[in-house]
């Protein structure tokens, strides 16, 4: 019997890495007439569904897929975050609740 | 004659040009395309510049998994002759057979032109054809091109003497991390190009085949192709010595 999970895995440029994007960003928040804003990085998000025999399984996949690929070690930061879990032997969905982020 | 192999990636856009540089030195140029598990037998392995299945995700990370890589990968362990042009480099620099990576330039644009590099070592596969130690003028053309290790990784790069090239002034003299003009992407350290430690493997941003002839504004970029294909057919010379004269 197997699940189906959604996750979704977040990449940020480490700490200390050089982010002219977030630096942009960042730059350009006076033009909007906004202050107080600091320290923007810019990373990019990535949702997928895998299909396992249980969270933990399907959990392994994507930490695997998070360093391996969708995230450089070197110079990324990567989190991996369950948005919701089904089951195949009943319709019932469950939503992930607030502590699904790490 | 000696083969020296090109991939095509899909977005590849500088595998002609290279094919052609291969041929300018007096080697026979195949193409290789990515899907192919096997190098044809090739004696050396150009990654081209371009933007390798558009360069979705990071630049070099989906090329760094075509089955063409695994080969490559295999025949770097052998000790085979690899070089990465600019996307070339990424690729390798993602595959890790080339230490770093290879971050968003700093000013966030893409740049193309020319720059100047220096070869930090005359006595590598990759540089063994130049003179001396002096500018080379090479255009560059790439959006991710800031070289980056920690610094401990920096330092055993320079100990060990895998820092291949360096962005220096047109006297030589290299180039300020700070400096926009001579340092155009921010690398650390002012790193163009790097090898593996075992000195088989080896990438560079600029590229050496878009100066490969004085009709386009610089030869400097010819010796590197030459030192790269002079050291593929002595290194097949020494290691199969049985297929000398067989062709």
């Amino acid at each position: 019997m197997s699940s189906s999970f959604r996750f979704a895995v977040n990449v940020l440029p480490k700490p200390g890495i050089l982010d002219p994007q977030g630096r942009a960003v960042e730059s350009s928040l006076g033009h909007l007439g906004i202050a107080g804003v600091s320290a923007v990085r810019v990373g990019r998000r990535i949702e997928l569904s895998v299909e396992a025999a249980d969270e933990a399984a399907a959990r392994s996949i994507v930490d695997r897929l998070a360093t391996e690929l969708l995230s450089n070690p070197l110079i990324e930061a990567s989190s991996v975050e369950l948005l919701m879990a089904t089951s195949s032997t009943s319709s019932t969905k469950s939503t992930a609740g607030g502590e699904a982020g790490q | 004659m000696t083969r020296v192999g090109v991939v095509v990636f899909p977005g590849s856009n500088c595998d002609r040009d290279t094919l052609h540089a291969v041929a300018l030195v007096g080697a026979e140029p195949v193409a290789l395309w990515h899907e192919g598990a096997s190098l044809e037998g090739v004696a050396a392995v150009i990654l081209p510049g371009g933007f390798a299945y558009g360069d979705y995700l990071r630049a070099g990370v989906i090329a760094r998994f075509s089955p063409v890589m695994r080969a490559v990968a295999d025949f770097a362990a052998e000790g085979g002759l690899v070089l990465g042009i600019c996307n070339g480099f990424q690729v390798l620099a993602e595959a890790g057979l080339v230490p770093g990576a290879l971050l968003r330039n700093r000013d966030i644009r893409f740049l193309g032109r020319d720059v100047h590099v220096a070869a930090e070592r005359l006595d590598t596969p990759f540089t063994r054809a130049l003179d001396r130690r002096r500018a080379l003028r090479l255009p560059i053309a790439h959006g991710e091109g800031c070289y980056f290790a920690d610094a401990a990784t920096l330092d055993a790069l320079e100990g060990d003497g895998q820092v291949l090239f360096r962005y220096v002034g047109p006297d030589g003299a290299t180039a300020e991390e700070g400096d926009r003009v001579e340092n155009p992407n921010g690398s650390l350290r002012a790193i163009a190009g790097v090898m593996n430690a075992a000195g088989n493997v080896a990438g560079l941003m600029p590229h050496p085949e878009r100066a490969s002839e004085a009709i386009l504004g610089s030869d400097d970029g010819l010796a590197i192709i030459r030192s790269f294909v002079d050291a593929a057919v002595e290194r097949r010379a020494v290691s199969a010595p049985a297929v000398v004269g067989a062709r």
